[in-house]
């Protein structure tokens, strides 16, 4: 007997007993619904932690230079602190001349930051302000967008031109229902001319993005905000292609090491960090939950199966006057196992699918009133169909056994 | 036509060990069934006719003697050797109909089909052709349910032609059938046994019996009689008071 036989026997079963059919894969769709919505959760949040979270911190395809890590593990010992304190911070001429030497192609940006209290001149102020004193190609490194004016050039930023690009949330506090470009600011009093308005950043972990403003590094918040004058805090990198990260990364490394002066057998006195390497913590963490969760709904799986072969042996009692008759007419064992196995499966399968969309539509619902997205994976609904079927399968190989020893006459003759 | 016979059972024996007593349906019974004929096989119940009709149609093996269908031996088969000669060689007529309820006639008639490995097209084809031949070319999709119980016995004949078998064995084949419908069915098989087809029949009626050539009667597990007789020809269209047996399954 043919296997597309066999699964429109086990359709037609399924549509004569729709209610037992569902409470008998009950086990299965909860199983599977949470297989679906625990690894688009968890792919989701892996997702979230590499593009959003180390993506805008880092940035995308970017190398980041720095004294200390930015992501990476905090300091193991209170030696290693204190030698991450005495190392020094990078200068602006070193960032220079990083640019100008370093062959891979890409793009560097260098920056610094600093909190402080900005003002609209006419008595409206906000603090707490994150200063960024960046070069021209910040902007496009951390891929922040303008709304509205431009951001500053490479003249500007040479000269150190006291213009500023405003933060959406610094905007609305000093220029509330007003166009702020055009505008003066003061930034710890000094005065800046507004020439841009960021797009709305968004928060990281419920940190605002939006609380900042953006200005030359050589202007004068050189020296008067940030107090390093003539050093920077970070120099980002970024390659057109993720291809070339591992080689920008070695390449910083290398020229970084020049700058500092440092022999073949001494440590980096440095951090060079990238968005995939600095989330080491979170893959460990990750990896922990992707082998841990779908065991805990594995434990569903076997109740869904326990309930399915229960159910199938109620199945082949009923029709035991129906093997009888298929024997009669020819029907080897096989015959009757198949038939009994893909009528389980096939149950089963539907489970699967009724789990993941109802997984689907879960994962939706958790990311809808929480941060976290969901990020459903062909992979998952493989896994799950994979598992619901074969649930099925497992769970029917008894019931299908045992139909198919049913001897012919006693089969024939039962009610 | 006097080739090899089609049945030839040899001292044939059929114990059921049941612990203490050991109980002997079959006590040794010798038969020869040639291509063609119709037989019917009587007994009182006990006699052993229901065991020598499981023997007959592969259902069960014996536990001594010689079975040989259509040159086949049967009598050592493994179960799934069984199923095969079933499937090939026997169409099974039975009191209760025994088609498949959710499906159609249709559906029944090619299910031996289905197991003999034959493909969709041909299958579909040749039961259309059986159940027209049984006269129910215009109810293939109806479900058992809708059909009367004459009508149920002709899809189970069909199902039983459409292997094209060396033998129709049926077991009360007009027990749960009014005595008109009764007629037709006989009428039936004497269409059948007309054009060739070999007809062992199991029966507790005389009535029934007289439509046969040749009578087989059991009696304790051995054969008291073995006897031909002229075949009563069917009356179809003979009025009778019609008592309501039990009709359906």
């Amino acid at each position: 007997m043919g296997i597309r036989e066999a699964v429109r026997i086990a359709l037609a079963m399924i549509r004569a007993n729709k209610m037992r059919a569902f409470f008998t894969v009950l086990g299965t769709v909860v199983g599977v619904t949470f297989l679906i919505a625990v690894i688009t959760l968890l792919k989701g949040m892996d997702a979230y932690m590499k593009e959003e979270f180390a993506g805008r911190i880092v940035g995308h395809n970017t190398v980041l230079l720095r004294r200390v890590p930015e992501l990476g593990e905090d300091p193991q010992t209170e030696d290693q602190w204190r030698e991450w304190m005495r190392r020094p911070l990078f200068t602006q001429n070193e960032a220079e001349w990083l640019a100008a030497n370093v062959t891979t192609p890409g793009l560097l940006s260098y920056s610094y930051d600093q909190s402080a209290r900005v003002g609209n001149g006419r008595g409206k102020e906000l603090s707490g302000v994150n200063i960024i004193g960046a070069n021209e190609n910040f902007f496009r490194v951390r891929e922040m967008d303008i709304q509205a004016g431009r951001p500053f050039s490479r003249q500007e930023a040479q000269r150190g031109v006291p213009v500023i690009i405003l933060g959406v949330e610094v905007a609305d506090a000093l220029f509330p229902g007003l166009n702020p470009v055009g505008q003066t600011v003061r930034v710890a009093g000094l005065p800046y001319r507004v020439i841009g308005l960021l797009e709305k950043q968004g928060a990281i972990f419920g940190f605002t993005m939006d609380r900042m403003a953006i200005a030359p590094a050589k202007s004068p918040v050189n020296g008067g905000v940030w107090e390093q004058a003539g050093k920077v805090e970070d120099i980002s990198f970024q390659v057109p292609r993720g291809e070339l990260v591992p080689q920008a990364e070695s390449e910083i490394t290398g020229l970084a090491r020049t700058l500092r002066r440092l022999r073949p057998r001494e440590e980096n006195n440095f951090s060079v960090e990238t968005a995939e390497g600095s989330l080491g913590f979170w893959e460990k963490i990750n990896g922990f939950l992707m082998m841990a969760l779908p065991m805990l709904v594995g434990v569903s799986l076997i109740v869904g199966a326990v309930v399915i072969m229960n159910l199938m042996l109620v199945s082949v009692s009923e029709r035991t006057r129906e093997i009888g008759i298929r024997k009669s007419l020819g029907a080897r064992r096989v015959d009757i196992l198949t038939q009994f196995m893909i009528e389980a499966g096939t149950l089963s399968g539907f489970g699967g699918l009724l789990g993941i969309a109802l997984g689907i539509g879960l994962a939706q619902l958790v990311s809808a009133v929480s941060p976290l997205p969901a990020r459903v994976s062909g992979g998952a609904i493989g896994l799950a169909m994979f598992l619901g079927i074969g649930v099925g399968l497992v769970a029917g190989v008894y019931p299908a056994w045992r139909a198919s020893r049913l001897d012919p006459i006693v089969a024939l003759r039962s009610e | 036509m006097s080739t090899a016979p089609i049945i030839q059972a040899r001292d044939l024996q059929k114990h059921y060990d049941l612990g203490a007593e050991t109980v002997r349906a079959l006590r040794g019974v010798d038969l020869e069934i040639h291509r063609n004929e119709y037989v019917a096989i009587m007994g009182p119940s006990g006699s052993g006719k229901s065991t020598f009709m499981n023997l007959i149609g592969c259902l069960d093996t014996p536990t001594g003697g010689e079975y040989v269908l259509n040159g086949q031996k049967v009598a050592g088969m493994k179960e799934d050797d069984l199923a095969r000669v079933r499937n090939r060689e026997i169409g099974f007529v039975f009191q209760t109909f025994n088609l498949l309820p959710r499906s159609t006639a249709l559906e029944n008639v090619e299910l031996p089909l289905v197991y003999g490995g034959f493909a969709k097209k041909e299958r579909r084809a040749r039961a259309v052709q059986a159940l027209e031949h049984v006269g129910l070319g215009d109810r293939m999709d109806h479900r058992p349910s809708q059909l009367s119980g004459g009508q149920r016995q002709r899809v189970a004949i069909a199902r039983a032609l459409v292997t094209r078998p060396s033998i129709i064995l049926a077991d009360e084949p007009t027990g749960n059938l009014d005595s008109v419908t009764s007629e037709e069915i006989m009428a039936l098989f004497a269409d059948l046994h007309a054009q060739g087809q070999t007809i062992i029949m199991v029966t507790h009626e005389p009535d029934i019996a007289a439509h046969a050539e040749r009578v087989v009667t059991l009696k304790d597990g051995v054969i008291a009689s073995d006897r031909r007789q002229t075949p009563v020809a069917p009356e179809p269209h003979r009025q009778r008071v019609q008592e309501p047996v039990g009709v359906g399954a």
